[in-house]
């Protein structure tokens, strides 16, 4: 019959337009600014620096500045000038640290190969997606002190992936001490105090504290 | 199953008394190789490959261009040279400088749908890269080679010599350079941005001499300026830093140390 | 000069119609249609010359979302194109991911795990829905049914957009597959959750064809129109759903088997006339398929690892040499040609983008349709302009 399949779809509508009253398959929509989705773990945006020290970022970045990032960053969006000096990290362990980390966030394409190519774990995905500003230079080009987020945030966002990484870094940090252990074994004569630089002091809960290299 | 590639270039250089096909091995783990057919018999040769029952390659799947740009090739020979005081003769390394001339490509992947095999590359060579650049084009054969082909032509500059509608099909028609060569020098067209770097920097730099210094110490703080910002402030003595271009202040060493 | 008769010349040559000052027919009409039209699927450009309400010549106009793609991809190393691929056909990152990983495995001769390989085929299946679930949708938004039916389509495609972003991070530009496997691997959670979507696609598929199939105003607008006949399509080099609406039976998944797709046991939908239904047609039929491909391969999925342990992430340099590889997208074959000189850039990388091979027969299926015909052919071809412009 000429219409029949006009009224087929009719019914079709009715039943969602019904449904979306009392079946959530059915309405799928939310109140953005009110309701919000949850995000999934793996969701990414724009990167941070991963910082072991909420209270000092900027002396407790991961990050070497060894610039591998920067080179792999197929929209060229990340800006590295490495220090001339060493400071301790984290762990007290002298290292060549990032005096500018830029990231134009104008630029980059959430493309996550700066976290692949990273060998320290030392940048990260975030998932802060309401950045909307109205200055397109200054405030998209975000610098170290504002890319810093501490490994807690790290947690917080991607709670699996993160513990996956903190066991890493965990076991590499004791292999490499058990080297230091056994190639400073055979010679105990040398070094009644540990050097800075081999056998690093210890206690990770007391990061840079007091760490400032000698001038 | 398909007959090899040497079955049908011989095929088709019996076919066809005179005319041109070389194999072009890949050395890689792909091991697609391919057939140069000569200009002048080219068409004919790719209607045989069309329509000869035990090929019947009906479908052009990919046409693309390549650039080989002339490549200076320096060889080295060892040749041994008579010693005149009449001792043993020397052997003596001699380098020879050979320019090899550059041409362009067209590659055709040709598959057959009705026989469902392929694929069989074709490629066409240019005679240079500059006035010798037109080849016989495909699309009478294969439709598909007509948007294809355009943009070979529009990007790489290849002429196609009976193809129907032969303009330009990305860029726009005034456009006078074709992009995809090697040796395509990009329109000096720099938008300012906060951290230049690398190729960047150059262009950069050529646009805006002024702030192609260091900040004064008064503008410490203020991290990036615009590029009008920053011409002003140069007034004061200024310092030339390592990146050139950047108005940043550069940190002291101690900071983020207690 | 080389004396080839074209078997399938093009309709109108570039050369321009002369007017017609008949007092019958009145002068003929030069419409730009474009770039900023709501029924172009993006920034595309069609020159149509009418007469009257039929068109008498139409040349689609490229480029205004050209960004040179290939160069691009000289110019970065091959793990960087990677999430440019992503770029190119918006809708179907994962088989653009796909594609490109095939064609630089052929290059550098790297296996892919088994693991990997069936999730491959799993996103892949399920871009195939999305895709086609989309092209539905939009189609029939061209046909007038403004809203209603696309709305319900993009309401499907937003759960596997989920699943993409829960696995991958992103929803549509996932950059997930790597050279050698993915990159993150499936939890059995995210699998789960593939599979209620599976098992739910179906009975949406039922209430979507009640509502449009049988569709007498869809079919009035569809069938009959911008017919494309199998020697046409094939010598244009038409691939996808709209040459298997043809009746030509051509689908990679059959003839190269990549992947595992030969352990899979699924039919090819086969059209009768290449008209704008049929092509509607085939894409609910390739959709339905696609579920029986899921049904098994997600039962099926083995254990093991995602990534080839000898497979590298920088500093990846394959041999010299060259590679074409090819796969079968939801919008027709989609392939990658590269070459390589040693370095760690391609020497050569070319996109062989389906929808505008795809566009060859749009002068061809139009002529001597109306211009409101011209509309939903072109939504039937199912373009995407960052692909199609690069």
């Amino acid at each position: 019959m000429l219409g029949s399949g006009l009224l087929q779809g009719l019914k079709v509508t009715a039943k969602n337009l019904v449904g979306s009253f009392h079946d959530p398959e059915r309405l799928t929509t939310l109140e953005y600014p009110e309701q919000k989705a949850k995000l999934p773990e793996n969701y990414r945006n724009f990167p941070f620096l991963v910082s072991e020290n909420a209270t000092d970022p900027m002396g407790t970045l991961r990050c070497v500045g060894c610039q591998i990032c920067e080179k792999e960053c197929p929209p060229q969006c990340i800006y590295i000038e490495k220090s001339k000096d060493k400071k301790p990290d984290a762990t007290g362990k002298m290292q060549v640290y990032p005096v500018v980390f830029d990231i134009d966030t104008s630029v980059c394409m959430s493309c996550q190969i700066c976290v692949e190519v990273c060998p320290f774990e030392a940048i990260k995905m975030d998932q802060v997606f309401e950045i909307a500003t109205k200055d397109r230079f200054t405030a998209l080009l975000l610098d170290r002190n504002q890319l810093a987020k501490p490994n807690s945030y790290y947690h917080e966002i991607h709670p699996t992936e993160a513990a996956e990484v903190d066991a890493r870094l965990l076991a590499e940090r004791k292999a490499a001490e058990e080297k230091a252990k056994a190639a400073a074994t055979p010679k105990p004569a040398v070094a009644p105090t540990p050097s800075p630089t081999a056998t690093a002091p210890k206690p990770p809960e007391a990061p840079a504290a007091g760490g400032t290299p000698a001038p | 199953m398909m007959e090899t590639l040497e079955q049908v270039r011989d095929r088709l250089l019996a076919r066809f008394p005179g005319g041109e096909v070389t194999l072009i091995a890949n050395p890689g783990p792909a091991a697609q190789h391919s057939l140069a057919l000569g200009l002048n018999q080219a068409a004919a040769m790719a209607l045989f490959l069309r329509d000869d029952p035990d090929l019947r390659l009906d479908y052009c799947s990919n046409v693309t261009g390549v650039d080989w740009p002339e490549k200076e090739i320096v060889e080295s020979t060892k040749v041994t040279v008579p010693d005149p005081a009449g001792g043993p003769a020397k052997v003596v390394e001699q380098k020879t400088k050979r320019i090899q001339p550059g041409y362009l490509e067209v590659v055709y992947h040709l598959y057959s749908m009705a026989l469902k095999h392929g694929p069989v590359i074709v490629r066409l060579r240019t005679g240079n890269r500059h006035d010798q650049v037109t080849v016989p084009s495909f699309t009478p054969v294969w439709r598909s080679c007509e948007f294809q082909e355009r943009e070979v032509f529009d990007l790489f500059g290849v002429k196609f010599s009976d193809h129907p509608d032969l303009r330009r099909i990305l860029m726009w028609d005034e456009f006078t350079a074709h992009p995809m060569r090697k040796d395509y020098v990009e329109p000096d067209d720099y938008e300012w941005e906060p951290t230049p770097h690398g190729t960047v920097l150059e262009k950069a730099k050529a646009h805006y001499p002024a702030t192609a210094v260091a900040a004064p110490t008064a503008a410490v703080g203020a991290a990036h300026h615009t590029p009008a910002a920053a011409a002003v402030t140069t007034a004061a003595p200024v310092v030339r830093s390592d990146t050139g271009l950047e108005t940043r202040a550069t940190p002291a060493p101690k900071e983020g140390t207690p | 000069m080389s004396g080839v008769e074209p078997m399938f010349p093009s309709p109108s040559s570039g050369a321009h119609v002369n007017a017609v000052h008949d007092p019958f027919h009145g002068d003929l009409l030069e419409v730009s249609m474009g770039p900023h039209h709501p029924s172009t699927h993006g920034v595309f450009r069609m020159m149509v010359t009418l007469d009257g309400e039929t068109i008498v010549k139409l040349k689609p106009v490229f480029g205004y979302l050209h960004r040179n793609h290939e160069k691009l991809g000289e110019n970065t190393s091959y793990l960087g194109s990677m999430p440019y691929t992503d770029r190119l056909d918006y809708l179907n990152s994962m088989t653009n991911n796909w594609a490109y990983a095939l064609a630089v495995e052929k290059l550098a001769g790297q296996p892919v795990p088994e693991r990997a390989e069936y999730l491959r085929v799993i996103l892949a299946e399920l871009t195939r829905l999305l895709n086609h679930v989309c092209l539905a949708g939009f189609l029939l938004q061209d046909t007038g049914a403004s809203g209603t039916p696309l709305m319900y389509a993009f309401r499907e495609r937003e759960k596997i957009l989920d699943l993409f972003e829960s696995l991958s991070g992103s929803r549509m530009m996932c950059n997930y597959q790597r050279f050698g496997g993915c990159r993150v691997d499936a939890s059995p959670e995210w699998l789960a959750g593939a599979q209620t979507i599976t098992n739910n696609f179906g009975r949406f598929l039922d209430e979507y064809e009640e509502l449009i199939t049988g569709n007498e105003i869809m079919m009035a607008r569809t069938q009959g129109v911008g017919a494309l006949t199998p020697e046409l399509a094939i010598s244009a080099g038409i691939t996808g759903p709209m040459l298997r609406a043809t009746g030509v039976n051509y689908d990679l998944r059959k003839v190269d088997a990549y992947g595992v797709y030969s352990r899979f046991d699924f039919r090819v939908p086969l059209g009768d006339h290449g008209d704008t239904y049929d092509r509607y047609m085939i894409r609910i039929l390739e959709m339905r398929e696609s579920i029986k491909i899921l049904q098994q391969a997600l039962p099926a999925l083995p254990a093991g690892p995602i990534m080839d342990p000898k497979a590298k992430i920088r500093g990846f340099r394959p041999k010299a040499g060259e590679a074409y590889g090819r796969i079968e997208g939801p919008k027709g074959e989609i392939g990658f040609y590269l070459i390589s000189d040693g370095s760690p850039n391609p020497y050569r990388y070319r996109v062989r983008p389906p929808s505008l091979v795809n566009l060859t027969v749009l002068e061809d299926m139009c002529l001597g349709q109306t211009i409101a015909d011209a509309v939903i052919i072109l939504g039937s071809v199912d373009i995407v302009l960052g692909e199609v412009d690069r």
